[in-house]
């Protein structure tokens, strides 16, 4: 059984706005073990990128974490000390944001973005940086000449392996990435998902995947985490929440989506539209949606149950949970 | 190479361009440098008038081809004619440079230099004393007239408490030299209006890199040099400062050029003979030669310092290198 690095207890992350705090992620726990690929998926809003951000540590303002903790390899995140958290930062777990045209500096050369990254943490020789950078952008295949270029030299495709290159500087235990592959058509996503899973298999390090997108990551991730409203909805290994979904809200995702070598079957969409988080509705937030909802579920907010190896956050599953009240 | 070419051939074109709207416009406007030197006084003897067009060489029977292929050439060796006290208008000019170059220059450094740091701060701190404070103040006096603030600071620091002069670059009686008494009592003589113009002008740069800064700070590249674990200080100048201050570089560059005019309502309330002052004087007293020269050298200044601008954007923002 291998250890989790990660351990997300009771997250909560309030948006402060004039009109009242807005509640972006509401109670979340989540555990990573150590090389899991670990997806988390949601319909925009959900809160997903907020909870990664959280999670990171990159939260700014009007966002904060109003609450729970965030074990990384034993130390609660929320409580460390600026100068302590960039002690860790990059060395111990990197980031890879959705675009990577905004996320990496269009003033500086790539070179110069990963030397900025290395000479924060330790001093490497310039040579040593310099066969590093080389290193690391050949393992995402990409060739060394591009260390001179800027990001708006490079394809979209060239600068996002770039970007996960430079993730991979100081070889982390955990790489987050928010969206990775969703600025890219649909080929480069094939292509860079098999290298980031092929990376992870090489090198060992765990991910957390925040994608809307279900279907592109059943193939690679081993845990599935299914956002709704702020919360979890459901959290379950991939091939069983494929299989059978628990969530009436993961079932309408998966009848969203077409399966290729499954029979053909006419695509449904979820009815209605996410949750308002400054008044989310009474009892579950699924509710106004959900087509098996009862009148209980307007009332009473369901709880986190577990159903085999799988969480699920819905009334319908509170039976095989006696012994676990709200 | 390409861009630098291209970029230097407009330059040109453009130069040429002034100099010749320079040399037409006063040529398409009744009379001529004598003619207005006269135009105060009635019944003006014609051989006069005639002596008075030679000395400052009118020609009016002259081609006027030939006489832009003069002026060309004039303006290429820095000969601009007499002003009207009959000095060459290069050693006027060249007189008042020193002093304009010194004051106005200095101060429009300083003002963006204060300007640029304050709003990089204000941004950084955002809502804190200094950018609810400090930088709101500064740009309120901004929008005061500058001779309002330059009369004021004369009344209050010149005649009230008497701590500095009231006018001109330097004591009656001194001779310029290096020597430290004579440096202090010229320093003395520009803290007045130095001030007035850095208060005037600071306030402008704090709130363009405060708000450029602000908007560079909730990018996404701010956001991954904070998940890289950089320092504050590397975060705040090598990866918002420097790019938010890009835009202000041309406005800067310009504000440069426009040292050369001087602030004409500075030096003139000051009494302080600069460039400014002199156009001043020039326009009263109806100098052409003067006032042409002066044209010319003011559209030099600000073509010349925007080449220089648009140089250093390409040697720090690569995208604009290859465009």
């Amino acid at each position: 059984m291998p250890s989790p690095i990660l351990e997300v207890r009771d997250l909560c992350v309030d948006y402060v706005t004039n009109s009242g705090d807005v509640r972006a992620v509401d109670h979340v726990d989540l555990t990573v073990e150590a090389g899991e690929f670990l997806a988390i998926v949601g319909e925009s809003g959900c809160g997903k990128s907020t909870l990664l951000f959280a999670i990171a540590q990159l939260l700014s303002p009007p966002a904060e974490i109003s609450g729970g903790s965030v074990i990384f390899k034993g130390n609660d995140m929320v409580q460390l000390s600026p100068s302590e958290l960039r002690h860790m930062r990059w060395r111990d777990y990197s980031v890879v944001m959705q675009s990577a045209m905004n996320a990496l500096n269009p003033m500086k050369s790539i070179e110069a973005q990963f030397k900025d990254a290395m000479a924060a943490h330790g001093n490497m020789s310039a040579e040593a940086m310099r066969n590093r950078s080389a290193e690391v952008l050949k393992l995402v295949g990409v060739d060394a000449v591009h260390l001179r270029s800027y990001p708006h030299q490079l394809s979209g495709g060239m600068r996002q392996r770039a970007m996960i290159a430079m993730a991979l500087l100081f070889t982390p235990d955990l790489v987050i990435m928010d969206e990775p592959t969703s600025a890219l058509d649909v080929v480069a996503q094939r292509s860079l998902m098999i290298q980031i899973k092929e990376l992870q298999d090489r090198l060992g390090f765990a991910v957390i995947f925040v994608t809307h997108d279900m279907s592109l990551v059943s193939h690679y991730s081993a845990r599935l985490a299914v956002m709704y409203g702020g919360q979890i909805a459901e959290a379950a290994r991939t091939a069983s929440l494929f299989e059978k979904p628990l969530h009436p809200y993961s079932v309408g995702l998966l009848d969203a989506f077409p399966s290729i070598h499954g029979p053909r079957r006419v695509l449904t969409g979820i009815p209605g539209s996410p949750p308002d988080l400054a008044r989310p509705p009474a009892g579950c937030r699924f509710q106004p949606r959900c087509p098996q909802a009862m009148p209980e579920c307007a009332v009473r907010q369901p709880g986190l149950y577990s159903v085999g190896d799988s969480m699920v956050r819905c009334l319908l599953y509170e039976a095989a949970q006696p012994g676990r009240p709200e | 190479m390409r861009f630098v070419v291209r970029r230097m051939g407009l330059f040109f074109l453009t130069l040429w361009a002034a100099l010749t709207i320079n040399f037409l416009i006063p040529r398409l406007m009744p009379g001529n440098e004598a003619t207005a030197m006269l135009s105060h006084f009635k019944g003006i003897n014609p051989s006069a008038l005639h002596a008075l067009e030679v000395e400052f060489g009118v020609n009016n029977d002259q081609n006027l081809l030939v006489s832009y292929v003069q002026y060309l050439g004039n303006c290429l060796t820095g000969q601009f004619g007499l002003d009207s006290a009959r000095v060459p208008v290069m050693t006027v000019i060249l007189r008042g440079l020193p002093w304009t170059l010194g004051l106005v220059g200095v101060t429009t450094v300083i003002a963006f230099s204060i300007g640029t740091l304050l709003g990089i701060v204000s941004a950084w701190r955002r809502g804190g004393a200094l950018d609810s404070l400090l930088s709101p103040l500064l740009f309120i006096l901004t929008t005061f007239p500058v001779f309002f603030i330059a009369l004021l600071l004369l009344f209050i620091f010149g005649v009230v408490l008497g701590w500095f002069p009231l006018s001109s670059n330097y004591s009656v009686g001194e001779t310029p030299s290096l020597s430290v008494a004579f440096v202090l009592d010229v320093i003395g003589h520009a803290i007045l209006p130095g001030v007035t113009l850095v208060v005037t002008a600071a306030g402008g740069w704090i709130y363009t890199m405060r708000n450029n800064m602000v908007s560079t700070l909730s990018e996404d590249y701010v956001r991954m040099a904070r998940a890289k674990g950089l320092s504050p200080w590397r975060i705040m100048l090598d990866y918002s400062a420097r790019n938010a201050i890009l835009p202000n570089l041309t406005g800067f560059a310009m504000q440069l050029g426009f040292i050369l005019g001087g602030s004409i309502l500075v030096e003139y309330t000051f009494s302080y003979p600069g460039l400014g002052y002199l156009f001043f004087t020039g326009t009263t007293n109806h100098d052409l030669p003067l006032q042409e020269a002066l044209f010319l050298f003011y559209t030099l200044a600000v073509l010349l310092c925007v080449l220089v601008a648009d140089f250093a954007t390409a040697w720090l923002d690569p995208r604009t290198r290859d465009a």
